[in-house]
C-alpha cells in the first residue's frame, strides 16, 4: 500500500466513526476555534468596568483610566460601562467597530474550589456538577461525534482534556512544526506495529497531522518574503492555525499559557498588557490569514478558568476568583456588544465578598454557541452537555 | 499464579515477612516498571537477588550509591558540587546587580549575557547529574522517586534567580527523603527557598497577603483539592506564611528587640518576624498564631497527618507507578500512609506487592523522560555516556524537560496525556534519532573533544534473551523489513513493546 493510500484509509476509517450518527448529524462548513486561557486572565483589566467606581477603589495601582480621548493608556469605550484595554486597539477594538466580536461578562464554571487545575478540568469536561467525574470524555470530543464533517484538531503539545472520547483527536505543537525525519516508508511500518492495538488511530493520525502541518508550514515559508517582521509566540501559532484551518481542520482547541499575575501584574502596560497585547494581535492575524470568505463561518470563543480576586492584592497583583469575561469573535457573530446578564459592580454584589459572580455558565454560553452554529437540537446539547443548563436565549451570540 | 496472589494479598499486611514476587519472565517487567529501564546489570541483579530481595533493597537502599567512578567523577566537577546554593546565589546575584551598573551599553549587555549563559549552565548542570544517576545509579527507585517528588513539589526554573537553587532543592530537599518520611520531605520543600521564590512566598507579608503558595500546599502537597478546606483556611494559611521568605544577604535586617529572638536563617531561608502576621489564626480547626516560623512548621506537621493527605499522596504514587489502581488499593495505601507516621517506602511496598500492581506490568505508556532514558540505558546497556545533552534536548523536544514546567501542579502522571498522536509522532522522530547514531552522547562538551566512536546496540545480548521473545507478530515482520541497523533501531524503539513498561 502507498503511503497516500494509507492516509486516505486512515481518514476513512475516522469520516465512518464520525458518520455513525450520519442520520442526525448537522454536516457542517462551520469553524469553532476554542482558545483556553490557562492561569485565570484578570479578565476586568481587559474589559473594564469603567463606569465602577468600586473598580477604581479598589484596585488603587492597577485599574485602567476611564475613556479618554487626550490619554493613550486609558481604556477604550465598549458600551456605557464597559471599556477595553488600550493594548487592544489596532486589533480588536477594530473588530468590535465591525461588530465582530462580543464580550460576555459574568461568565465562568460552576466551580467554587479556586483551583487552576479543578476548574480548567470542570470546563473541559463540560459534565454535570458535582457528580463522579468521567476524565475519558470532554466536550469538544462530544461535539466532535455530534457532527459529520467534523475535523478536529488540537494545536497544543498535549492532548486537552476537552477533547478526549473516543476520536482520535490529532494534537500539534504548533510552534515547533518541522520537517519530518521519519519517512513515508518507516511511516508505514510503525503503523503496521501498531495494528490491532489500542493506539493505531492516534499513531495513524498523528502522521497524517504531521504532513498537513508541514505542509503548511512550506507555504508559511514562501510566504515569509512578504513579512517584513516574523511573528512569533501567540501571534505565529495563530497564522498557522489560519493555515490549516482554512483548508484541512474546522474544530479547533488552542491554549495560552501565563495568565497567573499574582505579583507585579502592571495595569495599562507591563505583564499582562504585554501577553493580551499579543494575544489581541494574534487574533487579528487569525481573522486576517482566515480571509473575508473563511472568517464569515468561523466562531472563536476565548474562555479562562476563572476570573481574579477583584481588589488587588498587597503585591500589585490578584488572586484566584471566580467570573470572568469570555469573549466571541466570528464573521458571523453578533457582535459590537457585551453580552449576557450583568450586575452592577459594587461591594454587596461581590462573590463571597471578594469576586465577580457567575451569570453566564460557560456550558450555557458554549450551548448558545453551537446551537445556532450547527443547527444542533436539544438532544444533541444534551450529549455535548449532559445536566447542562442548555442555551442562553439572552445571549444570542451567533 | 492467581492462587499465590491471592495468597501474598491476605499476608502482606504483616509487615515482617516478605512475600514471594513472581519469578521468571515477571521479573523482566519488575524491572522495567521500577527503574529507568532494563540493562544487562538489573537483569542479573534480580536473576542474583531473587524478586524480593531486590526489591527490598531498592525500598532501603543501605550504602551511598556507586556510580561508575568516571561519571562520579564527572558530578563531582560540576559547579554545583563544588559550590554551596548560598554562594553561588550570592555570587550570581552580585553578578547581575555589577552587570545593570555598567555605563557602557555593549559592555552592559555583554556582562548581562554572560550571566544568562551562567545562569543556564546552572539548570543545565542541575539536569545533566540528576541523568546521569538515572542512568546510572545502582538505586533506581530511590531516582525514579525523586523524579516523581520534584514533580509533587513542583518549581519552575526559569523564573527569577531559582536556576541558581533547583541543583540544590533537587539534591538536598527531594533527594534525602525520596523513600522516607512524608513529613521529612514535605518540610524540606515546602522551606526551600526555590519553592518560596517560585510561589511568591518571599513577597508575602503582613498587610501585604498573597494567597498563591498557602492555596497550592493545601491544594497539590497536602491535602488535595476537594478534601474539605476552604477559602478561610486559605486565607488563613496565607497569614501563617507571612514572613517567611529568601535573603541572599549575609546581614541580618534590622528589628525590634522584641523581635529578635524571633528571626530564623537557615541558610538562604529567612524568616523576618517584622513582615509577619502574629495574630491569631485557625487552619483546619487548629489555632495557631504567636510564635512565628514555627506556625508554618507545626501546620505542615498536621498537614502531613490527614487522612486526605494520605490518600492525595497514595492516588499519585498509584497512578505514576500503575496507572489506574481499584480503590481498594489505594485504601490500603492510605492506611499504610496514616499507620507509618507516613513512611514512603512502606506506602510503595504495599502497591509493589499488590496483584494489583502485578496484573498492571507492561501496560503503562512511557512518559517522555521514561521513554528517553530507558532507550539510552538499552542502547549503550552500562556504558557511561559522556554528555547528556543530547538526552536533554530530546525530553526537552517530548515537552517533558526538568525543571521546565510552569504550573505548580507538576506534569500530568496519566498515560493520555502522553500518547496523543502529535506526540506519538515527535516520539518516533526521536527514536530515529536516538537509534541512528550515538547523536553526540559521547562528545564529551569540553572544547577540542572528540567524539568518542559508539553506536547504540539494541540489538544485544539482553534483547536476544528477554525482549525478543516479547514481540508480537506485527514487531517482529516490520523489523524483518529494516533496510539498515540504524533503521531497525529507529523501529525497535517505535514499537509498542518498547513505548510502554
Amino acid at each position: 500500500m502507498h503511503r497516500r493510500d494509507f492516509l486516505t484509509a486512515g481518514l476513512a476509517a475516522t469520516t465512518t466513526a464520525v458518520s455513525g450518527h450520519a442520520w442526525s448529524a448537522p454536516a457542517t462548513d462551520q469553524r469553532l476555534l476554542v482558545i483556553f486561557l490557562r492561569g485565570g486572565y484578570d479578565a476586568i483589566n481587559v474589559v473594564v468596568p469603567t463606569s465602577s467606581d468600586f473598580y477604581y477603589e479598589s484596585r488603587p495601582t492597577l485599574a485602567i483610566a476611564r475613556p479618554d480621548p487626550a490619554n493613550p493608556n486609558a481604556a477604550l469605550p465598549l458600551d456605557g460601562d464597559w471599556s477595553l484595554h488600550p493594548t487592544l486597539r489596532d486589533s480588536l477594538y477594530p473588530l468590535w467597530t465591525k461588530k465582530q466580536i462580543a464580550f460576555v461578562p459574568f461568565a465562568g464554571a460552576d466551580d467554587m474550589t479556586r483551583s487552576h487545575f479543578e476548574t480548567q478540568d470542570t470546563i473541559e469536561l463540560g459534565q454535570p456538577a458535582g457528580g463522579p467525574r468521567n476524565y475519558r470524555s470532554g466536550f469538544m470530543g462530544r461535539l466532535a461525534q455530534q457532527l459529520a464533517g467534523g475535523r478536529p484538531i488540537a494545536f497544543t503539545a498535549q492532548p486537552p482534556l476537552a477533547f478526549q472520547g473516543p476520536m482520535s483527536v490529532p494534537n500539534v505543537a504548533i510552534t515547533s512544526v518541522g520537517k519530518p525525519g521519519v519517512d513515508d516508508r518507516q511511516a508505514r511500518l510503525i503503523q503496521d506495529m501498531y495494528r490491532g492495538h489500542d493506539l493505531r488511530a492516534a499513531v495513524a493520525e498523528g502522521f497524517s497531522a504531521r504532513d498537513k502541518a508541514y505542509a503548511a508550514l512550506a507555504g508559511e515559508m514562501a510566504a515569509a518574503n512578504r513579512n517584513a517582521i516574523s511573528p512569533s509566540g501567540f501571534e505565529l501559532a495563530a497564522r498557522r492555525v489560519a493555515r490549516l484551518m482554512k483548508t484541512d481542520y474546522n474544530l479547533a482547541f488552542l491554549d495560552v499559557g501565563g495568565w497567573d499575575t499574582h505579583v507585579n501584574q502592571g495595569g495599562a502596560t507591563g505583564v499582562l498588557a504585554d501577553r493580551i497585547g499579543q494575544l489581541g494581535r494574534g487574533l487579528a492575524a487569525l481573522s486576517e490569514d482566515l480571509g473575508p470568505d473563511a472568517w464569515t463561518n468561523t466562531a472563536v470563543v476565548v474562555i479562562s478558568e476563572f476570573g481574579r480576586t477583584f481588589k488587588e492584592n498587597g503585591d500589585k497583583g490578584t488572586d484566584h476568583g471566580h467570573g470572568s469575561v469570555y469573549w466571541v469573535l466570528g464573521g458571523a457573530v453578533k457582535g459590537g456588544r457585551v453580552a449576557g446578564e450583568q450586575v452592577a459592580l459594587v461591594p454587596k454584589s461581590l462573590n463571597d465578598g471578594r469576586d465577580l459572580v457567575v451569570l453566564a455558565d460557560n456550558r450555557a454560553m458554549m450551548s448558545s454557541i453551537i446551537q445556532p452554529l450547527y443547527g444542533l437540537r436539544r438532544d444533541q446539547i444534551e450529549k455535548i452537555f449532559p445536566g447542562g443548563p442548555g442555551p442562553l436565549e439572552s445571549l444570542s451570540l451567533v | 499464579m492467581r492462587h499465590l496472589w491471592l495468597v501474598i494479598a491476605v499476608c502482606f499486611s504483616s509487615a515482617s515477612g516478605m512475600p514471594a514476587l513472581a519469578g521468571g519472565k515477571d521479573d523482566a517487567a519488575l524491572v522495567n516498571r521500577l527503574t529507568w529501564g532494563q540493562t544487562s546489570q538489573e537483569a542479573a541483579n534480580i536473576d542474583r537477588l531473587g524478586p524480593d530481595r531486590w526489591l527490598k533493597d531498592q525500598l532501603r537502599p543501605k550504602n551511598p550509591a556507586r556510580l561508575p567512578s568516571e561519571v562520579q567523577a564527572r558530578i563531582d566537577g560540576l559547579r554545583i558540587s563544588r559550590e554551596s546554593m548560598a554562594q553561588i546565589a550570592a555570587t550570581m546575584d552580585a553578578e547581575n546587580k555589577a552587570a545593570a551598573k555598567l555605563q557602557d551599553p555593549s559592555a552592559r549587555q555583554a556582562a548581562q549575557q554572560a550571566y544568562q549563559r551562567a545562569m543556564a549552565d546552572l539548570k543545565q548542570q542541575a539536569a545533566a547529574r540528576s541523568l546521569l544517576r538515572d542512568l546510572y545509579s545502582p538505586h533506581q527507585l530511590q531516582e525514579q522517586m525523586t523524579w516523581f517528588w520534584m514533580n509533587h513539589f513542583n518549581v519552575q526554573a526559569d523564573k527569577r534567580d531559582i536556576r541558581a537553587m533547583i541543583a540544590d532543592y533537587e539534591d538536598q530537599a527531594i533527594r534525602p527523603h525520596a523513600l522516607g518520611k512524608f513529613r521529612d520531605l514535605l518540610k524540606a520543600a515546602d522551606l526551600h527557598p526555590a519553592m518560596l521564590r517560585y510561589l511568591d512566598n518571599d513577597q508575602n507579608a503582613v498587610g501585604r497577603v498573597n494567597e498563591n503558595y498557602a492555596r497550592e500546599i493545601l491544594e497539590l502537597h497536602t491535602l488535595g483539592v476537594g478534601s474539605g478546606y476552604s477559602q478561610r483556611d486559605v486565607e488563613e494559611m496565607a497569614r501563617v506564611l507571612t514572613g517567611v521568605g529568601v535573603s541572599l544577604s549575609a546581614e541580618t535586617p534590622k528589628l525590634k528587640p522584641e523581635q529578635q529572638a524571633l528571626y530564623v536563617r537557615r541558610g538562604l531561608m529567612e524568616f523576618n518576624p517584622a513582615r509577619h502576621d502574629f495574630g491569631h489564626k485557625v487552619v483546619l480547626g487548629r489555632e495557631v498564631g504567636g510564635t512565628g516560623l514555627s506556625e508554618f512548621e507545626q501546620t505542615l506537621d498536621v498537614l502531613a497527618r490527614q487522612p486526605a493527605t494520605a490518600r492525595h499522596v497514595s492516588r499519585k504514587l498509584a497512578l505514576y507507578f500503575m496507572g489506574d489502581a481499584p480503590p481498594d488499593l489505594i485504601e490500603r495505601m492510605s492506611t499504610k500512609f496514616l499507620r507509618s507516621d507516613g513512611d514512603i517506602a512502606d506506602v510503595l511496598g504495599v502497591m509493589f506487592r499488590s496483584s494489583a500492581f502485578k496484573a498492571s506490568l507492561g501496560k503503562k505508556i512511557k512518559d517522555p523522560i521514561h521513554y528517553a532514558v530507558s532507550a539510552v540505558r538499552l542502547a549503550y546497556d552500562g556504558r557511561p555516556i559522556a554528555n547528556t545533552a543530547p538526552l536533554q534536548g530530546w525530553i526537552n523536544r517530548l515537552g517533558q524537560g526538568l525543571y521546565n514546567r510552569d504550573t505548580p501542579d507538576g506534569y500530568p502522571l496519566e498515560d493520555s496525556a502522553w500518547s496523543g498522536p502529535g506526540q506519538l509522532t515527535t516520539m518516533f522522530e526521536v527514536a530515529r534519532q536516538i537509534g541512528a547514531s550515538s547523536a553526540g552522547l559521547f562528545k564529551p562538551d569540553t572544547p577540542g573533544a572528540e567524539d568518542q566512536p559508539a553506536f547504540p546496540q539494541l540489538q544485544n545480548a539482553l534483547f536476544h534473551g528477554t525482549l525478543e521473545r516479547r514481540l508480537s507478530p506485527q514487531t517482529r515482520s516490520a523489523l524483518a523489513q529494516a533496510r539498515s541497523l540504524a533503521e531497525w533501531n529507529t523501529l525497535f524503539l517505535s514499537s509498542p513493546e518498547f513505548l510502554h513498561r
